[in-house]
């Protein structure tokens, strides 16, 4: 009897086809958009793993990417080697987020709550480095340029060798590997214990709690990893840019992200990663041209998805699949056979997921249309 | 105190004016089971939600043992790391996950990934989950999720038990089933039930502890409770002979 | 000692300043448990109606006080027909749909008016307090907020309107029982709420240069100014957390600089929600309005 559904499994079919593609696109094609979209996924992917299957919606994840961004370019400078900055990018975001997530979770704050201040942190962060112009503001050698930003800095090179630098179709590959990789860790995340706790925390946090889970343990640890992999997709962008300004920590930065995620599907893992190379393609495309503003089409784009496809593009494909599967069956004409179809349906339950899933947060405001009461006016029951 | 898994001292919680439990002392052997019944508003479920660490106690709500460790001021989680198993009130589970994946989250925890698995089927066998167990339990009926939440807490093998309105929605047979079951985890486990239906509670011929506006009324076997007029006053609201 | 009444009236005019951008995000939030994030969208457009009745020759006071409203409420009652009233209950969804619905508004103005800045010239004169030059338009806009403020309170307390909303708030049913259609009342709630954010944008914009994006630092005032102060009570919620960020930000502002008084807002606002889930209101001001 298999105890759980296929969120740790891998399609290891797809995901080697997948890969191969990637590996081999530079011998057929240009190298450089595809980097910048692959940093894009890995972006969406790390707030993907935690929304979707954690259930905890960063308004600011773009917090991370920045601090990602800024940390490597701030530590290449004044290191002038790039191995150890690389790590730093990943490790900073990753104890920042391990502060937030802390004081956050601990405090048992609702889920509207944690949006605020999600978002609150990265405002933070854009308006104090918007305003560090001047040569006051420098961290060693590295000046934070304030809105024009950080530019001209060492990009990553082969480690040991400086001299040596990884531009062009070898940022490519350091792209597409951390993809896959950070793929990887994710769905084994998800196979392990833990990624099952995170899924049954996002249904029913209480109840997790009543099992003997540690909850805010849990959450903190998943927003650690995913701002890490965030910091990563940030450190990537800056050597793709050559330049890091606060731009990264913008509303914009963050609203996107979470727009190729949406649109992607919340709720899988391949879904953000699509979602964010499609949009990225559109926006790069856009950006060169001046007919339709860019966030003229993104938030019709949001609207319309929020509204018509609530789960998002990659779900409602697998469920339509799936629901041409169960007619075929059921054409078949035997009833035994369709109850086992719908059981196996049942049986890929972690994926049947709502944006708005009751049961999560402890303290959101009842909504109205549903006699609501404030929070704190529910009556006591004895 | 000695082989007491329960004891509370002058329990006491406070709502803002309302006191919902009133200086409660209360003690609960091993391996016995006990009913708690009383009117709505009694405070027995806020009785509960102290136990377990739901409702966060100070030392100024009086002391709670639970196998002579003081609880006070613990979380839920860790209260029921110590061996506490709880159904709450309203049933609380995990209506987007089967019933096989919400079981072995709570096995899971008890037991280490090998075993998980193996406790998950004991629990499906002893219960009678086998037919729903792969289904969503968002989707079963309000029964068939109270003895999920049942199996959930068994899940996790503990030696205390506390079930709020177990019988809540179910009728007959089902009934019957549930007595039977409870019986059989008084074998290994202490429980303490609460609920309304007098019939189970009948049922089930444990020691019963009447609340009343907070605070024990009286204890005892069924038959000496259930003749007793203060508690026929209690729920009926007038005197009786 | 001029400089102690420049300092108290640069808290006051920063105070309104926040309430009034605050005031339409509070009433739906308050009411709807709505979270709209294309308010600071609506505001910004109350901004730009002024400007464009400005440039046709309409009286300017006329235009941010009555058209302006009247335009933004018409936007936002378009917008709960088309979205919002489809995503009740929803409040994740909520949120991700208004944040579109801002970058769409956001788009159509630099469509219309372009993405350079613009500004209405305001129609006050300045005058001196000891040595410094002061702008009499503040002064204006702290009492525009006040004369807000206390309509509303007069509408929620002294009013069927506000009965029936207080109500609606509690408990939808309510309002069914009184024999008003709950969705009426969020319709209506969420029109008055753009009508506010509208009279906001139109009275601020003499003060504040208009950029299509300004609607921007606009929703993360408000926005954090409402959620602290909470929903139980609107008025009073919204003006302790504004208070209390009004004064922070400027003692911070004139002891350092602008940019750490908002960072130190910021930074407070993220202290305030950790201290207190449930928003000011909900520690403080259970029963009132």
């Amino acid at each position: 009897m298999k105890a759980w559904p296929s969120i740790g499994q891998i399609r290891w079919g797809w995901f080697l086809a997948a890969a191969a593609v990637l590996l081999l696109w530079p011998v057929f094609a240009d190298t450089h958009t595809p980097t910048v979209l692959l940093i894009w996924a890995l972006f969406a992917l790390s707030l993907g793993l935690m929304w979707g299957y954690a259930g905890l919606l960063s308004f600011g994840h773009s917090a991370y990417f920045g601090l990602g961004a800024y940390t490597y370019a701030i530590a290449v400078i004044n290191i002038g080697e790039s191995t150890v900055p690389l790590l730093l990018a990943v490790l900073v975001p990753a104890v920042v987020a391990a502060v937030i997530g802390a004081m956050m979770f601990y405090g048992r704050i609702s889920d509207v709550y944690m949006g605020v201040i999600t978002l609150v942190v990265t405002l933070i962060l854009f308006k104090f480095m918007s305003a560090t112009a001047g040569d006051q503001y420098a961290i060693g050698d590295a000046r934070l340029g304030g809105f024009n930003g950080i530019p001209g800095f060492p990009i990553l090179n082969v480690p040991g060798m400086p001299e040596i630098s990884l531009f062009g179709v070898p940022m490519y590959y350091i792209a597409a590997v951390s993809l896959l990789g950070c793929y990887l860790i994710s769905r084994w995340i998800l196979a392990r214990s833990f990624g099952r706790v995170l899924v049954g925390i996002r249904e029913n946090e209480a109840r997790c709690e009543l099992l003997g889970y540690s909850v805010p343990a849990y959450k903190t640890a998943i927003f650690t990893i995913s701002a890490a992999m965030a910091g990563l997709a940030g450190c990537l962008f800056a050597n793709w840019t050559e330049i890091v300004t606060p731009g990264v920590f913008s509303l914009r930065s963050a609203a996107e992200v979470i727009v190729w995620t949406i649109v992607g599907g919340v709720g899988t893992l391949i879904g953000p990663v699509l979602g964010a190379m499609a949009l990225g393609m559109v926006k790069l495309l856009l950006g060169e041209q001046t007919v339709i503003d860019n966030s003229l089409l993104l938030g019709l784009i949001l609207v319309v998805v929020v509204l018509a496809i609530p789960r998002g593009v990659v779900p409602a494909l697998q469920g339509w699949w799936r629901g041409r599967a169960r007619i075929r069956v059921q054409r078949a004409g035997h009833g035994r056979v369709r109850q086992r179809a719908t059981t196996v349906r049942s049986g890929e339950s972690a994926t049947g997921w709502r944006r708005d899933a009751p049961g999560g947060s402890r303290a959101s405001a009842e909504a109205p249309g549903t006699g609501g009461r404030l929070p704190a006016q529910r009556a006591v029951r004895p | 105190m000695s082989d007491a898994v329960v004891e509370t001292i002058d329990l006491t919680m406070r709502f803002g004016g309302v006191t919902a439990v009133d200086h409660v002392n209360f003690t609960l052997r091993e391996r016995e089971l006990r009913c708690l019944i009383g009117p709505n508003g009694a405070g027995k479920s806020t009785f509960f939600k102290c136990l377990t660490g739901q409702y966060r106690l100070t030392s100024a709500n009086g002391r709670v043992f639970i196998r002579g460790a003081d609880v006070v001021g613990m979380r839920p989680h860790e209260v029921v790391r110590m061996g506490v198993g709880i159904k709450t009130q309203v049933p609380s589970v995990m209506n987007g996950l089967t019933v096989t994946e919400n079981l072995w989250l709570a096995a899971r925890r008890a037991h280490g990934w090998a075993r998980s698995t193996a406790e998950v089927q004991r629990v499906i066998d002893e219960v009678g989950l086998a037919d729903i167990a792969r289904r969503q339990v968002g989707e079963l009926a309000h029964g068939q999720r109270q003895m999920v939440e049942i199996g959930i807490v068994l899940a996790q093998d503990p030696w205390l038990v506390l079930l709020d309105e177990p019988a809540a929605g179910i009728t007959g047979a089902e009934v019957e089933r549930l007595v039977v079951l409870i019986r059989q985890i008084n074998q290994s486990a202490s429980v303490v039930v609460v609920d309304h239906d007098m019939e189970f509670v009948r049922m089930l011929g444990s020691t019963i502890t009447v609340f009343h506006q907070g605070a024990v009324l009286t204890e005892g076997l069924a038959p000496q409770v259930l003749a007793d007029a203060r508690v026929r006053e209690v729920y009926i609201g007038n005197r009786t002979q | 000692m001029d400089y102690a009444a420049v300092v108290v009236l640069q808290i006051l005019y920063m105070i309104a300043f926040l309430a009034l951008i605050s005031a339409g995000l509070a009433i739906v939030f308050g009411m709807m448990r709505v979270i709209n994030l294309a308010h600071g969208e609506f505001v910004m457009l109350g901004g730009y109606t002024t400007l464009a009745c400005d440039r046709a020759g309409i009286d300017i006071w006329f235009a941010m006080l009555v058209i302006a409203p009247l335009v933004v409420g018409l936007v936002g009652l378009i917008i709960e027909r088309l979205v919002i009233r489809f995503l009740y209950g929803r409040m994740i969804d909520t949120m991700l749909a208004t944040w579109g619905l801002s970058l769409l508004l956001i788009g159509l103005v630099t469509l219309i008016f372009g993405s350079s800045a613009v500004s209405v010239a305001a129609p006050l004169p300045g005058y001196q307090l000891g040595e410094f030059q002061m702008g009499g338009y503040n002064l204006f806009i702290i009492l525009v907020t006040l004369v807000l403020y206390v309509a509303m309170w007069v509408v929620l307390r002294h009013t069927r309107l506000g009965l029936v909303a207080r109500g609606a708030m509690q408990n939808a049913e309510i309002a069914s029982a009184l024999g008003y259609n709950p969705r009426t009342v969020y319709m209506v709630t969420f029109t008055i709420g753009a009508a506010l954010s509208g009279l906001a944008g139109g009275v601020l914009a003499p003060l504040t240069g208009l950029l299509p994006a300004s609607g921007g630092a606009y929703i993360g005032q408000a926005f954090i100014a409402v959620i602290t102060g909470g929903a139980g009570a609107v008025i009073a919620g919204t003006l302790a957390s504004t208070g209390l960020f009004g004064v922070v930000s400027q003692l911070v502002s004139f002891a350092y600089s602008p940019v750490i008084g908002e960072i130190a807002m910021l930074a407070l606002a993220i202290i305030l929600l950790r201290l207190m889930p449930q928003g000011i209101s909900g520690r403080f001001f259970r029963n009132s309005q």
